[in-house]
């Protein structure tokens, strides 16, 4: 027990002196007139899994839009505070948006392979990124596949349509596809929402896998995902960020009776 | 009492009477149930029916118009007379220039009109930001589509012939008819690139991919099918427009087929309309009208058949 106890300590430790990778200082986000996010202060530390818990609509999901900018994309949407990665600021207008999303790579909710061969799908952040080797690509594409665990079942059938794959499959290569241009940071919004509790589970082994070398953010709406996955864990309520901490803390013995209402269960 | 009672407000008073919940509150449903499912069932029915008539004429009118030409025209369809220029005031010979004459316009104005389509519809649907800008385009683009096609003829004649000076010819044909094509080209490439999911352009630019590199490599082959759809009506409006090009291209006669885009050319429509208005013998060239426009009809098919057929593989590509 004593050596259990201590082991933990240790690593709690290494945990408390990981680098911060995004830290994000006074963040408020306005689609139109409509504000949805509230003065967000948090620091992701490189190499973990964070896990964004709440109920819908309470702008976990922006949230982790804002990290690489996806929300550039609606027009009416305005971003003050402040979002460093590796201390610089990816709102300055001298970051180039482009650059910033091929470092932060971005998993969606539903599965969303091109509808074009499974080796173009992986292939495609390469050759964006200006890759035209064609053997380090073939290389790049197969190391992708096996890091999503997948290479395996499909290595026969590269060339076929990413679309006749399975809704786990097609959602492992767009994890296969997102770690092809070597990203830092994986976001995850709701990776495995769509898909049944076997392949939920593959996703979540392969999260497991993949943190190791990468700093995940994955946003979920089941807490036992969380609660399996993560390292450590950020409630949002109303747009704002209630209570985060170490997953295992934030779970067992959270600060705010609000938090604990809402992984209880007796949210109201 | 709540669990066994119900209380029920007849419309015209106020008062609350109570019923036995358990025997009338189901009485009441199934009845009102039966009664309805009755008529909204009839409702159904006779609706299904209008909307199968309605179906149905259009199918028989494509169906009427084109027995109607080949049941009249497929006699003077000939090997000669798809292979020889008009002879004797045009009451013999074939059509031969005419058929060359239409393919040049109707490729000639694909070809000018697709380019300029798709670039538009591009950047009306991926890089205009919604605003006054775009609203005036839009209502330009919408108003060039009710545009009389006579009225594109005059423009033709008055800017590509005489002030641009290419006088009557193929290339101010073509122009004028590409012209005319550019808001059905841009309204089906708009539509097609709206079908293409969102979630495909956030996966692209989530890699790290710019905006054209995305339009280019992701957005616009999905729309493929789609735009090719537009090319098709674009082409096969081209190709049996008359008024556009009878000031800026199509001549009464030549029997020469054509050797330049400056050329002066003959096209099935136009000749269609010379024989059955202005010819010298009317009656005689009856048969040749139905066969020309048997050849005009089987043309615009068959180039729409070539496009279907091209967008079937590219969609079976595609999946």
């Amino acid at each position: 027990m004593a050596g259990q106890a201590s082991k933990k300590d240790q690593i709690k430790k290494e945990i408390m002196t990981e680098k911060i990778k995004i830290r994000a200082r006074h963040l408020n986000f306005f689609y139109g007139h409509a504000q949805a996010l509230y003065d967000i202060s948090l620091d992701i530390k490189s190499s973990q899994v964070t896990a964004l818990i709440g109920p819908s609509g309470c702008g976990k999901s922006t949230f982790l839009r804002c990290l690489n900018r996806m929300n550039d994309l609606i027009p009416i949407s305005r971003v003050a505070g402040e979002i460093t990665l590796d201390d610089v600021n990816i709102n300055d207008p001298s970051v180039d948006v482009v650059m910033l999303r091929r470092r932060v790579g971005m998993v969606f909710q539903k599965p969303n392979p091109f509808p074009k061969t499974i080796f173009e799908n992986v292939a495609y952040g390469l050759k964006v990124n200006g890759v035209s080797d064609r053997v380090f690509i073939e290389s790049r594409v197969e190391e992708s596949l096996k890091k999503a665990a997948l290479w395996d079942e499909i290595k026969d059938r590269l060339h076929e349509s990413a679309l006749g794959l399975s809704g786990g499959q097609q959602q492992r290569l767009c994890i296969a596809r997102a770690l092809a241009v070597e990203p830092e940071i994986v976001l995850m919004d709701e990776p495995a929402s769509a898909l049944d509790p076997i392949a939920t589970q593959k996703i979540e082994d392969l999260i497991g896998e993949l943190k190791e070398n990468y700093t995940i953010i994955i946003v979920t709406h089941s807490m036992q995902q969380a609660a399996r996955v993560s390292d450590r864990t950020a409630f949002f309520y109303m747009g704002k960020l209630i209570e985060m901490d170490e997953t295992e803390t934030l779970f067992t013995r959270p600060r705010l009776k609000q938090t604990e209402d809402y992984i209880t269960g007796r949210f109201g | 009492m709540a669990e066994t009672h119900i209380l029920t407000n007849n419309q015209s008073g106020m008062q609350p009477v109570q019923i036995h919940a358990s025997e009338k509150k189901i009485n009441t449903l199934e009845s009102s149930f039966n009664r309805v499912h009755g008529r909204r069932k009839r409702i159904q029915q006779v609706l299904f029916m209008l909307f199968r008539t309605a179906a149905i004429i259009n199918g028989m009118g494509l169906f009427m118009v084109v027995f109607f030409i080949a049941w009249n025209g497929w006699e003077a369809v000939t090997w000669e007379f798809l292979t020889q220029a008009p002879t004797d005031s045009m009451t013999k010979g074939g059509i031969l220039p005419c058929i060359v004459g239409t393919l040049c316009l109707g490729i000639g104005a694909i070809f000018v009109a697709l380019p300029i389509g798709i670039a538009s519809a591009v950047y009306l649907n991926e890089y205009a930001r919604p605003g006054k800008v775009l609203r005036v385009i839009r209502l330009g683009i919408n108003n060039l589509a009710g545009v009389p096609s006579v009225v594109f003829g005059l423009f033709g004649l008055a800017f590509f012939v005489t002030w641009m000076g290419m006088g009557e010819s193929i290339l101010a044909g073509v122009l004028t008819l590409g012209a005319l094509t550019l808001p059905v080209i841009i309204g089906s490439t708009e539509e097609a690139l709206k079908a293409v999911p969102n979630t495909y352009r956030e996966a692209s630019l989530a890699l790290g991919a710019t905006k054209w590199q995305t339009i280019h490599q992701v957005v616009l082959p999905a729309a493929l099918p789609g735009i090719l759809t537009g090319a098709i009506l674009g082409l096969s409006r081209a190709a049996g427009e008359t008024a556009p090009i009878m000031f800026t291209a199509a001549v009464f006669f030549t029997p020469t087929l054509p050797t330049s885009p400056f050329s002066k050319i003959m096209a099935l429509p136009y000749h269609i309309y010379v024989l059955a208005t202005a010819g010298t013998n009317i009656e005689a060239t009856r048969p040749l009208q139905y066969g020309t426009s048997l050849v005009l009809i089987a043309l615009v098919l068959g180039m729409n058949l070539v496009a279907i057929v091209w967008r079937a593989r590219l969609r079976k590509k595609i999946k």
